[in-house]
């Protein structure tokens, strides 16, 4: 068999149904192969899209997702949405064309050693040497990418790997030892962190996406019931707890809520599952949570006092871990639910009024999200870009279900959303998907229009228009001065004319009302809708811990 | 924290990229390495890298996770100095102009009990054994001789008794 099919085959034992990728000439044997695989092919126009695409279709679906470009340029145009899926731990797998086997090292056309350049962003890659290696390097590429801790695997094909042929055994083994022997939590600390939080008389919970990997939502709702723990989350466990409940604080960090970041730093003992403490969330490390006894879950063991030394730390899978806690405690423990609902009653409610919007002209953001909210149904997916519109949909945007908030977390990849959008609507067809925009992210990847129009994916993106890089702005008016350096972006394009342009919905609203008779429509639109939504220049993202600061030092006006 | 000398024994796959994955991991997570030898092991398909660096104890239990997390590593571990032993070989040259320094050197290096390899009019290569800090010495010493240039191996270690990196642990 030849290698570009038994690639196909192998991918489809898998259950793969869906390719995001763009040709090109050392690609070209798989392309002919994918045209009669059954295989859903998604063209991009760009290939940093298609490894976003994979990227949001692996975290609406839990799936791994896959891309696929030629060698070379589209290779490297790869590089960013791997990186992307490797600092929020998101299962894709990458495909590359390669120069054939005889030219590599030779500097030759559109050759470029992209297992070397994705080495420091991947979990794993391969560069296959022969076609008979390809089931075993497929079925490990996916086993890794989806275990454990998930993340990208890429695998470099030359191109003539694709052509040869070989006798190829499709019941191959992994090429890599598993490493399933800390799934299981150690019994003993499973106790020691029960028997802390029994003793807890101010408990919290910051859940982070590892809550997402693992399933673990029923686990961690009875757990902070049990426990009467208010919950936070990381910007990435954003969905895990569903933001209507009660004990629900919403999100902690450098634009946490101001409910989430006083209690936190309140809190005697800390349950943190599945997220990594990173900059973004705890501010200044040391004085995160500085007088609570913490502990700290998660599947990662590399993650033990990287960021924070704490009390106990479980090495395991979070839904096991909650459970094995929640079994411990549960029938033992009588905790008056009250007096912590009173307490996270009393901040919100101090929160609102703390809490001002800048009142000037256009719509803030805030009212826009909340009507969306309104608007759009209770399992509608939201994706983000990065900046200020990240940050306010954080704030604003409530999130009730699972796998429905998806954002570019660790590296902050502006343009993110929009192809992550498209390839959620892939992965989800049924639900609403809407990608909430700033006019600056847009713009990096707007060409996913094309590809939204012509492989009939319609998704939603609300433009908060404020023709600036909001959130490098609001930093040069809080820390330079408020002289703005290359944030200014102008009056081009005009959103609404660049939507008709790509055969989409354009719409550009200046009220509420116009902006919910939009949404409506567009929810049920066949094409893709851009709404085109004018903000203030100047509004900034609040409350903000500003950098060197306890988070519990916000700036609240 | 204070800093002092690791080594770690790590045991890892024996194929290509393995050592490219391991040096870019140091570099990116900025562990400042003093020496890092690689070699085959009694197992065919595994090869035996040691590395050893200074760092305080935090920063020296990240590196061993850091090694760890890494799929082509299949054991890494923090050897106890004083239950191991740790050696390095280097080769010497140095040069000897006349009959006094070229007896010098042989006197010095059997003091060093190191073994001279080769001779040429002009040169002598030393060959020494031990661990670094007598190594360092003899270099120190060869400076004053004619010093031409010298080759280290790095470290290399293994723990005393029945303990193997790679049965230890095995299924726990």
């Amino acid at each position: 068999m030849e290698g570009s099919r038994a690639l196909i085959r192998a991918l489809k034992s898998e259950g793969l149904s869906v390719i995001f990728g763009l040709p090109g000439g050392a690609i070209m044997p798989v392309y002919d192969a994918l045209l009669d695989s059954g295989i859903r092919h998604v063209l991009v126009r760009h290939e940093q899209s298609a490894a976003h695409m994979a990227d949001g279709y692996a975290r609406a679906s839990g799936k791994v997702g896959v891309c696929m470009a030629t060698s070379g340029p589209g290779a490297t145009n790869l590089v960013t949405g791997i990186a992307n899926a490797y600092m929020d731990s998101s299962p894709i797998v990458a495909i590359t064309g390669q120069v054939p086997t005889s030219l590599i090292g030779r500097d030759s056309f559109q050759e470029v050693d992209i297992v070397g350049i994705t080495t420091p962003v991947t979990k794993y890659n391969f560069q296959v040497r022969h076609a008979s290696e390809i089931p075993a390097v497929v079925k490990t590429a996916f086993h890794v990418a989806s275990n454990g801790r998930p993340g990208p695997v890429l695998i470099d094909l030359p191109k003539n790997v694709q052509t040869e042929t070989s006798e190829v055994n499709f019941n191959p083994q992994l090429l890599v030892r598993t490493r399933t022997n800390n799934i299981d939590p150690d019994p003993i600390l499973v106790k020691k962190a029960a028997e802390a939080l029994a003793t807890a008389e101010r408990p919290f919970i910051l859940a982070g996406g590892g809550v997402r990997i693992s399933n673990a939502y029923e686990e961690l709702r009875a757990l902070s019931e049990l426990l009467s723990a208010p919950v936070g989350t990381s910007l990435m466990g954003k969905g895990c707890f569903s933001e209507d409940h009660p004990l629900s604080l919403g999100m902690v960090g450098m634009h946490g809520t101001v409910e989430a970041n006083r209690l936190i730093q309140q809190a005697d003992v800390l349950l943190a599952v599945g997220m990594r403490f990173s900059d973004r969330t705890t501010s200044r490390p040391d004085d995160f949570c500085r007088d609570a006894r913490i502990i700290h879950l998660d599947i990662d063991p590399s993650e033990i006092e990287k960021n924070k030394e704490v009390n106990i730390f479980i090495v395991g899978d979070a839904r096991k871990t909650l459970r094995g806690i929640y079994e411990l405690l549960a029938g033992q423990l009588v905790r008056n639910a009250d007096s912590s609902l009173e307490r996270i009653k009393e901040v919100k409610e101090l929160l609102t009024q703390q809490i001002s919007s800048n009142g000037a002209e256009g719509l803030s953001p805030c009212q826009v999200l909340k009507e969306a909210r309104k608007v759009l149904p209770r399992n509608a997916i939201v994706t983000t870009e990065v900046g200020q519109n990240q940050m306010w949909a954080a704030l604003y945007w409530k999130t009730y279900l699972p796998r429905t908030f998806i954002t570019s977390g660790g590296l902050g990849t502006m343009g993110f959303g929009f192809p992550a959008a498209l390839g959620a609507k892939v992965a989800r067809p049924e639900a609403v998907v809407a990608d909430i925009a700033g006019d600056g992210s847009f713009l990096m990847t707007e060409n996913c229009l094309a590809t939204s129009i012509s492989e009939n994916i319609p998704v939603i993106v609300i433009i908060l228009d404020n023709r600036m890089l909001g959130m490098v702005a609001q930093w040069q008016r809080m820390f330079y001065k408020g002289r703005y350096s290359g944030t200014r972006l102008g009056r081009s394009p005009d959103f609404v004319e660049l939507a008709r342009a790509y055969g989409a919905h354009g719409e550009r609203v200046e009220s509420l009302n116009e902006l919910s008779d939009v949404l409506r429509r567009a929810v049920s639109s066949d094409v893709a809708t851009i709404i085109d939504v004018p903000i203030h220049p100047e509004e900034n993202v609040l409350p903000m811990v500003p950098p060197g600061k306890g988070i519990d030092e916000m700036i609240l006006t | 924290m204070e800093q002092e000398t690791f080594i770690v024994g790590t045991i890892v796959e024996n194929k290509p990229g393995v050592l490219h994955k391991v040096s870019n991991m140091l570099r990116r997570k900025g562990f400042n390495i003093e020496s890092i030898s690689v070699g085959p092991t009694e197992i065919n398909d595994w090869a035996r890298m040691t590395i050893t660096f200074r760092a305080d104890e935090a920063t020296a239990n990240q590196l061993v996770k850091q090694m760890e997390k890494l799929l082509d590593i299949v054991r890494a571990k923090i050897l106890d100095q004083s239950k191991s032993v740790a050696r390095e070989l280097a080769l010497v040259k140095l040069r000897v102009e006349d009959t006094r320094a070229r007896s010098d050197a042989i006197n010095y290096a059997n003091v060093f009990r190191s073994r001279v390899v080769d001779v040429s009019p002009s040169t002598l290569m030393v060959e020494i054994t031990g661990t670094p800090d007598k190594i360092d010495a003899f270099i120190q010493l060869a400076r004053g001789l004619g010093l031409v240039e010298v080759s280290r191996t790095g470290v290399t270690a293994l723990e005393r008794g029945l303990n193997a990196l790679h049965s230890e642990g095995e299924g726990a």
